[in-house]
């Protein structure tokens, strides 16, 4: 995590990463994402990301978003300019926000929101605390579908029955999240946790010059693309 | 110093009080081992103590103080560590506490040294054994510098190994110790003074040796593991007889070595090992939940007749194993699958296509067998430990199976629980079962074992 912007404030890259999406739902044309992706794709390395960690993390939302693509062709008015303009805003708004959570640790990203987001500290570090057990959910998952086998259920070909252990499934593995959950959440109370008293934080999260100047440079560019998109004549406003 | 004088705990919406007419003092330094039969309340008093029993969720009578502030180390390392790396995880409570910035990694270094937590603090908590994230768990409780520290079956979710290192840990430490745990032999190293509890006050109070010298057969009588009250083997009576399941070189990439056994009828085999050796993968490979990597796992004809046993266990449906081979899972939660424990007994015998008539007979002999008669209405989830256990034994035992596997029975079992599955196995034992019990609870292998397996 050497890269110069991967090592920015994980709040400053949130910003950074949602600013654009907002110009992008000013228009509809396909030039203006398509610059924006241009835009993002330039800078992955200084965010130490290559494009081959990029296409292994984001690989659904290719497929999605070619998906939606041919669904907007086959069943929408605009012809391929539209299709196309709708699957790069899709790409232009997602990759910004892989980029983040690439190079973001959540336990960073946790101190940051609480520190320079001002969010409630037991929501941010709570839900920290929760994603660590997300883990176990899959291993539990394993178990109870081998323990129903044993207790002699399977669904056979019968896909009601699929459905029926599906429900049964995520009730039990629902039932254990929430066991789970509750120790853990007395486990926290019982150091102190939301007892009342301002915390303090053992590891300062700062938004220091140049997560400023990332911000702005986001700013910059989602004024400055469709400003040059409409001087290019191919903006196609979204809204009236 | 902490003092209760007449203090009791009725949870919100509950009749019977959960804990009452308590009236102790500990001084400062001392060493209490909190004993009492399940339900007497302990695990109340504890959080009481604790500070965790909030006016909202309950009624409290007489008055409890505690001295300064007090730290609690829960069972299980897995639900208590709340962050991603070894430091900041410890350093989570001088947070919560408002401790200035500066002075917390000293704190933080000065608990991890006490314990002898031996990792860097930059290292993922998750690569840690269940012994070390349990160490550090108790870093974490010590560097909000408790007066007294309050710890609830510390090593109860452990290997030997693991809970051995804890123990260590807890001896060197010299605050004032309030410990529930009911494998007391082990418990009592640590401690100065015993304090037996019930649901209607203090029971008993004083060394070791008095309350066991006068109290010793009452507890062992009810459930709670006293030293010197051993448990009489039940070694099988005849000699093993013919192999009903075989194992040979069965393997599972990153998950279980090579492994050969042979389930007899007749004999009940132990599978030991440390944690991550692959005895609950071995238990799933015999119990034909799971295809082995590679090996053969072969049921013979003697058990699943000529035809099904052409085939290997992972390969039939999944009523028809249900007939063979039973599986009892380490958490019994995992296996329960409808909303009354007389449904749960049914289902089995069920599915392998009983009459109701002889589905009843059934379900009636093994509550009765198990001691869950009075339960056959309730919801399985919200059964005790102990009757949970029994429960999901008694849906392994519906199908009538002659081979039974077992993933840690006795895992958290008091003593009466742990008796009666001992018996019980040796019952089907020497009424020509096979049973194999994956396990590390050293005196279950003593009392049942014909044979053992190290992994």
């Amino acid at each position: 995590m050497t890269a110069p912007l991967a090592a920015r404030n994980p709040v400053a890259k949130l910003v950074a990463a949602l600013v654009p999406t907002l110009a992008l739902l000013t228009t509809l044309d396909p030039v203006t994402p398509a610059l924006f992706l241009a835009v993002e794709l330039a800078v992955l390395p200084l965010f130490g990301i290559s494009l081959t960690t990029l296409v292994k993390r984001g690989w659904p939302l290719l497929v999605s978003a070619a998906g939606v693509a041919v669904a907007q062709q086959l069943f929408g008015t605009g012809g391929w300019p539209a299709s196309i303009g709708l699957a790069l805003r899709i790409l232009a708004v997602a990759v910004p926000g892989i980029v983040v959570f690439a190079t973001t640790d959540p336990t960073d990203l946790a101190d940051a929101l609480v520190q320079n987001a001002r969010l409630p500290a037991r929501f941010a570090i709570g839900a920290l605390a929760a994603f660590r057990l997300v883990p176990l959910l899959g291993e539990e998952w394993r178990l109870l579908t081998l323990a129903r086998r044993a207790r002699g259920l399977d669904a056979g070909r019968n896909p009601l029955a699929h459905l029926r252990a599906f429900g049964a499934l995520t009730f039990a593995l629902l039932v254990g999240a929430i066991r789970r959950g509750t120790r853990l959440a007395t486990a926290m109370d019982a150091r102190g946790f939301a007892a009342g008293v301002p915390r303090t934080f053992a590891r300062q999260q700062l938004i220091r010059p140049a997560d400023v100047a990332l911000m702005l440079a986001s700013v910059a560019l989602a004024v400055g693309l469709p400003l040059l998109t409409v001087a290019l004549g191919v903006f196609r406003p979204a809204l009236g | 110093m902490i003092e209760l004088t007449g203090f009791g705990w009725r949870y919100a919406g509950r009749r019977a009080w959960a804990v009452r007419d308590v009236d102790l003092r500990i001084e400062r330094g001392e060493r209490v081992l909190l004993l009492g039969l399940s339900g007497a309340g302990k695990s109340t008093l504890l959080a009481a103590l604790a500070g965790l029993l909030t006016d909202e969720s309950g009624e409290r009578a007489g008055t409890i103080a505690v001295d300064g502030r007090a730290g609690v180390l829960f069972q299980d390392p897995q639900t208590q560590l709340v962050m991603a790396r070894c430091g900041d995880d410890v350093a989570f409570g001088p947070e919560n506490l408002g401790v200035p910035a500066a002075a917390i990694w000293p704190r933080v270094r000065a608990a991890v040294d006490a314990v002898g937590f031996g990792y860097p603090l930059d290292r993922s908590t998750h690569a840690l054994s269940g012994g070390e994230q349990q160490r550090l768990a108790l870093a974490g409780v010590l560097a909000v510098q408790p007066s007294v520290l309050l710890l609830d079956e510390p090593t109860a979710n452990l290997d030997p190994p693991g809970a051995a290192l804890v123990r260590q840990v807890l001896a060197r430490l010299d605050t004032t110790v309030v410990l529930v745990e009911h494998r007391v032999a082990e418990a009592l190293p640590l401690v100065d003074r015993v304090v037996v509890l019930t649901p209607d006050g203090i029971r008993a109070d004083g060394t070791a040796a008095d309350v066991f010298a006068r109290y010793g057969d009452e507890l062992a009588d009810g459930g709670v593991w006293v030293p010197d009250h051993p448990v009489l083997p039940r070694r099988a009576a005849a000699p093993a007889g013919a192999p009903l399941l075989t194992a040979r070189s069965v393997a599972v990439p990153g998950r279980l070595a090579p492994t050969d056994l042979d389930v007899c009828a007749g004999a009940a085999v132990a599978v030991t090992g440390p944690n991550g050796a692959g005895k609950s993968t071995l238990a799933l490979a015999l119990g034909g939940l799971l295809r082995p990597g590679s090996g053969t796992v072969r049921a013979t004809p003697a058990l699943a007749g000529a035809d099904a046993a052409a085939r290997p266990p992972h390969a039939w449906r999944a009523a028809a194993l249900a007939t063979r081979i039973g599986s009892v899972f380490q958490n019994p939660e995992h296996q329960f699958v409808t909303g009354r424990v007389r449904d749960e007994l049914a289902l089995g015998p069920r599915r392998a296509g009983a009459a109701p008539e002889s589905v009843r007979s059934t379900v009636d002999d093994l509550l009765t067998r198990l001691r869950l008669d009075r339960l056959a209405e309730a919801n399985p989830y919200t059964l005790s430990g102990g009757e949970q256990r029994r429960l999901s034994v008694a849906t392994a035992l519906a199908t009538a199976p002659r081979v039974l596997v077992l993933d840690e029975p006795t895992f958290g079992q008091d003593r009466r629980t742990w008796t009666e599955l001992v018996d019980l196995l040796a019952k089907l034992r020497d009424d020509g079962a096979g049973v194999v019990a994956a396990t590390h609870d050293e005196d279950f292998v003593d009392a049942l074992a014909d044979r053992t397996v190290r992994l």
